[in-house]
């Protein structure tokens, strides 16, 4: 792993490399709102941002998406559509390119998903450390941190005047090699102001959420009316659910007129009652309290059971925003505590 | 394997049989690829499932209710229900339709090879069953002894009528075909599959039982399989749920930590007891 600096006064120096070659997706502010959107200029970028309100899974995994083309009825043909162009995402926090790395899970496999992975293959990820997390981030009950820079290809972390640049992956590389008049190589002094400040943001982590054993005690108390308790006040709006970097289930519709049409997936949410409704009226998962227990399931015990890892990466986006205040932190320390 | 799983193969319809008319009409489509290679590549076991679509209404999966021992073509029989089947229903010969797969996992016709084989099904959760009938039918000395039980509310809804009637006249098959009220004319069992079960008392020596039918019958075929001395590894069954990626993606078929689209949807009683979910 390259060690480096770059001078703060340089970035926009950096990101107008970056767009020479590629389309750059970084927070950008409207309306009170941080989105990861397409920028053209750096001065668009605001970088004085907790977090994006969507997660930039929006980027791997559009909210709509057309899967291919097709003239339609019974003597339809199929038209398949270009994949995705080469982009970087700068900003990106450590917990939502944590949360990349857990979809991978998901969309490579035993049939690999071509949309998601050749957005994940054509995509730079240039992360910027926390350096003041939120009130409910909790990537630290996942031995993470908030400069965690295992996820990314490149790992920015504001040490002052300079940001701390470490470089993790080959596409990293190729863009501080391209770039190489901006970048020094770090001093001691400069990594030791890395680790200062990584530490700073891991002490301002008030919250944890208590994992220990998870699917182990989930496993006992799946029956259990502590389900029903907590989905007592869900209104089942389904904000949790598209707003969470890790949640990636999808609806497939086709859309078409009596000419053209498209075979387009948009993403869904557990929390909807049509989600699993059978043709016959049959619903395996007829009451709020089945839904939201197995949102919670999904992510500390399935998900741990098939891909040894929790599907939660801690940014607190589904506690910030619930209407009513379901606190994802105390649903799961809390379940650890139930006696089956 | 497609390159793009979600993309389908084209495939036209090659014929369609009405197999039950009234209020819930099942048909069967026989399905051939429109490119041949493709036809010939695909292969499948009996137990797994396709996605068929019509362009611009959706996609259902299916199982594929045809043998891979039957060659050039690929079989799924349909109940109309919702927007998607009512859309194939009006199909005809000569018509278009994607087909992607196949998916899931499969009978184990290999394991199963020597043993006796009891089919129990109701209703439209033949369609499954029919394909392991025609593959054990067709490689027939692999087998042990063959029992059919069949049976459907009234005459009129007993599905793949024709080929019932041939295996009646096989001596190397055995077929209990139930009604579940009676009818004048109706010289065979009338009653529910499960009680119909317990009378033809198959033995469960070598035996493995394989039941698909709706949910309130395969209950109770389970408990009644167990009072004839089945074993929770003798007793398999397929599932079904809502899906629309049918590769374990897009996240609503499962029960417990598996998918029935993937991991399924065959399972064993056994591997059904061990898992707890929504199902």
């Amino acid at each position: 792993m390259d060690k480096m600096i770059l001078s703060k006064n340089d970035l926009s120096k950096l990101i107008e490399e970056l767009l020479k070659k590629n389309k750059v997706y970084g927070p950008v502010k409207s309306d009170d709102t941080v989105l990861f959107e397409e920028i053209k200029k750096p001065t668009e970028l605001y970088l004085d941002y907790l977090n994006s309100e969507v997660p930039p899974k929006a980027l791997m995994l559009h909210q709509t998406e057309t899967l291919f083309k097709f003239i339609p009825g019974p003597k339809g043909k199929i038209e398949p559509v270009d994949m995705d162009e080469k982009k970087v995402i700068f900003g990106i926090r450590p917990c939502d390119a944590k949360s990349f790395a857990i979809l991978d899970h998901v969309f490579e496999g035993d049939f690999d998903d071509p949309y998601f992975i050749t957005k994940r293959k054509n995509t730079i990820l240039i992360g910027l450390s926390c350096s003041t997390p939120g009130t409910n981030c909790f990537c630290t009950s996942f031995d993470d941190s908030p400069a965690a820079s295992k996820y990314v290809d490149i790992l920015l972390t504001d040490i002052g005047n300079n940001y701390y640049v470490e470089v993790i992956s080959d596409l990293g590389k190729q863009v501080t090699k391209a770039a190489g008049k901006l970048f020094k190589s770090a001093t001691e002094s400069d990594t030791k102001k890395k680790k200062d400040a990584e530490k700073k943001a891991i002490d301002m982590i008030s919250r944890t959420q208590k994992t220990d054993k998870i699917v182990e005690k989930l496993d006992k108390i799946f029956e259990n009316r502590f389900w029903k308790d907590v989905a007592f006040k869900c209104l089942g709006c389904g904000t949790c659910t598209y707003l969470c970097p890790t949640c990636h289930c999808f609806d497939i519709q086709d859309e078409s007129t009596l000419t053209k049409g498209a075979r387009i997936r948009v993403w869904d949410n557990c929390m909807n009652p049509e989600y699993t409704i059978h043709a016959s009226g049959y619903n395996p998962r007829p009451a709020r309290a089945n839904r939201v227990r197995n949102r919670i399931y999904h992510k500390y015990n399935y998900y741990p059971k098939n891909f040894d890892v929790i599907a939660c990466v801690g940014c607190g986006r589904c506690i910030d925003l619930c209407p009513v205040n379901i606190d994802i932190i105390d649903v799961v320390t809390k379940a650890g505590e139930v006696k089956p | 394997m497609k390159e793009n799983p979600y993309e389908p193969w084209l495939a036209t319809v090659q014929d369609v049989r009405e197999e039950v008319g009234g209020q819930r009409p099942i048909k069967t489509f026989k399905l051939k690829f429109n490119d041949n290679k493709i036809q010939d590549n695909f292969s499948y076991i009996p137990g797994q499932c396709a996605m068929v679509s019509l362009l611009g209404m959706g996609e259902c999966f299916f199982a594929i209710s045809s043998s891979p021992t039957k060659k050039g073509y690929i079989e799924v029989s349909v109940m109309k229900l919702g927007k998607v089947t009512t859309a194939l229903h009006e199909l005809e010969t000569g018509d278009t339709v994607g087909v992607r797969g196949p998916y899931g996992n499969n009978f184990d016709v290999n394991g199963w090879k020597g043993k006796n084989l009891i089919f129990i099904g109701g209703g439209i959760g033949q369609a499954p069953l029919r394909s392991l009938i025609q593959y054990v039918v067709d490689k027939r000395k692999d087998y042990g002894k063959l029992d059919i039980i069949y049976g459907a509310r009234t005459s009129k809804d007993i599905s793949y009528k024709e080929e019932f009637a041939d295996l009646e006249k096989r001596k190397d098959v055995n077929v209990h075909l139930s009604i579940d009220v009676k009818e004048d004319g109706w010289k065979k069992f009338v009653g529910f599959v499960p009680d119909n079960l317990l009378k033809v008392k198959p033995s469960p020596k070598n035996s493995i039982a394989i039941t698909c039918g709706p949910p309130i019958m395969i209950k109770f075929v389970i408990q009644n399989l167990e009072k004839l001395g089945f074993t929770e590894d003798q007793i398999f069954t397929t599932l079904e749920m809502r899906m629309k990626c049918g590769i374990g993606k897009c996240g609503r078929c499962n029960i417990g930590n598996l998918y029935v689209c993937k991991d399924g949807p065959v399972f064993s009683y056994k591997q059904l007891k061990n898992i707890y979910g929504e199902r």
